[in-house]
């Protein structure tokens, strides 16, 4: 069955949000030393916009990287990090 | 040997594929959403969204989560998703797991809801949701007060917390009613899974949901979500007072199955910190003295005999 599109109540469609550059709400910015960072990946499963994510170097080590489009600059990653690589630096 | 060593090399990769997928605009709540910058509340969230499968319905009660995730054009979520009333949506999942059964199909239903939603204005339709006995998962996110209309105090909110509806002065220490023990609540009713976690363990919400998920009948699930305006906290500290809570023994991380307090929340190495660090940081407790302050210590003390931590 196939649902009439109205265009009064458009359908919200899934994931639809990342439309919202919540980057823009930030007025600090987290800077992660990779060369500190041990890829425990504390900072990915606590931040609450999801915009840390773990990727491979070349060395294949997890390294921790922040998506600016969605980070609000809470600064929980740098609180929370056990090594304390993620500094928050002035961002305006 | 060699069978082990491949094994054991299997499951390191394994972790790390889920690692490295895990943030990277696939999770099953995408980023964009209005919630504060620092919620403790979508902290908690994500480690939820991580146990789920794709094989999931949502229901989602009105509150903070509700509003922040679907403003109107948009929506954050990755699975089904359904917002009805404040009070209804043990009924909705109800409703929905009827509809499953009769189609002879295993797909999970979870309710997620805020404190508001379970201690006040729902818990009719939640008593007779477990009444029922349904396999429905119910995740309680507990921020200790109304926090999506502004700060009003709830079931839930602790002895002494200032809040709009329960102002401190000179007359006054704020909250003049303790938390309601929504817990024994759930035990009561002959739960087989209650359990018990904060935001700052997001591997612990992990697994405490996917035990969930896998219990035959209801389970309750309640995690602490500190709240920025309404505990009045910096944005970076919503961790660390979800940390504090647990380590001064006034929100222990609890687990109970089948009715009895299970292994993992008894811990004989627990050593209590003083609760004195936990009120200073939030600003709702900050008018407190020091005998109010020692009732509390009182209230956690208690908790710490009763759960043998």
């Amino acid at each position: 069955m196939e649902k009439k599109h109205n265009s009064h109540r458009p359908l919200a469609q899934p994931g639809s949000s990342l439309e919202n550059k919540t980057g823009s709400w930030r007025t600090h910015r987290p800077e992660i030393d990779k060369n500190l960072c041990i890829g425990c990946s504390r900072c990915a499963k606590l931040c609450p916009d999801a915009c840390i994510f773990m990727k491979m170097d070349k060395n294949t080590k997890l390294k921790a990287e922040v998506d600016y489009d969605y980070c609000k600059g809470c600064g929980i990653c740098a609180a929370e990090c056990p090594v304390k690589a993620i500094k928050m630096v002035k961002d305006y | 040997m060699i069978i082990i060593f491949i094994l054991e090399a299997a499951e390191t990769i394994y972790t790390v594929a889920i690692l490295i997928n895990m943030n990277q605009n696939k999770n099953k709540i995408s980023s964009g959403h209005n919630a504060c910058a620092g919620c403790g509340q979508l902290s908690a969230v994500q480690a939820v969204m991580r146990a789920l499968n794709n094989d999931t319905i949502l229901v989602n009660a009105t509150g903070c989560l509700e509003v922040t995730t679907s403003a109107h054009p948009q929506s954050s979520w990755r699975l089904p998703w359904i917002h009805s009333l404040f009070e209804n949506s043990a009924s909705i999942a109800s409703g929905i797991k009827a509809a499953l059964n009769h189609n002879h199909k295993n797909t999970k239903v979870v309710i997620q809801a805020g404190d508001g939603g379970t201690y006040d204005i729902g818990i009719g339709l939640i008593s007779g949701m477990w009444e029922r006995n349904e396999n429905i998962v119910y995740i309680c996110y507990d921020t200790e007060a109304y926090s999506n209309t502004g700060i009003q105090a709830s079931g839930s909110t602790p002895w002494g917390a200032n809040t709009v509806t329960t102002p401190s002065g000179e007359k006054s220490i704020g909250s003049q009613q303790s938390k309601k023990d929504m817990l024994t609540i759930a035990l009561a009713h002959g739960l087989k899974y209650v359990a018990q976690s904060t935001s700052a363990f997001p591997d612990d919400i992990s697994n405490k949901v996917k035990k969930a998920l896998v219990t035959i009948g209801p389970s309750y699930i309640q995690i602490l979500s500190p709240c920025v305006p309404g505990w009045k906290i910096k944005t970076d500290e919503t961790t660390k007072a979800a940390r504090l809570a647990v380590k001064s023994g006034l929100y222990p991380l609890l687990e109970y199955t089948e009715g009895k307090l299970s292994n993992s929340s008894v811990n004989a190495n627990f050593q209590a910190d003083s609760v004195n660090e936990y009120l200073k940081i939030q600003g709702r407790f900050r008018h407190l003295k020091t005998e109010e302050i020692k009732q509390i210590q009182n209230l956690a003390d208690k908790n710490i005999e009763r759960y043998y931590l």
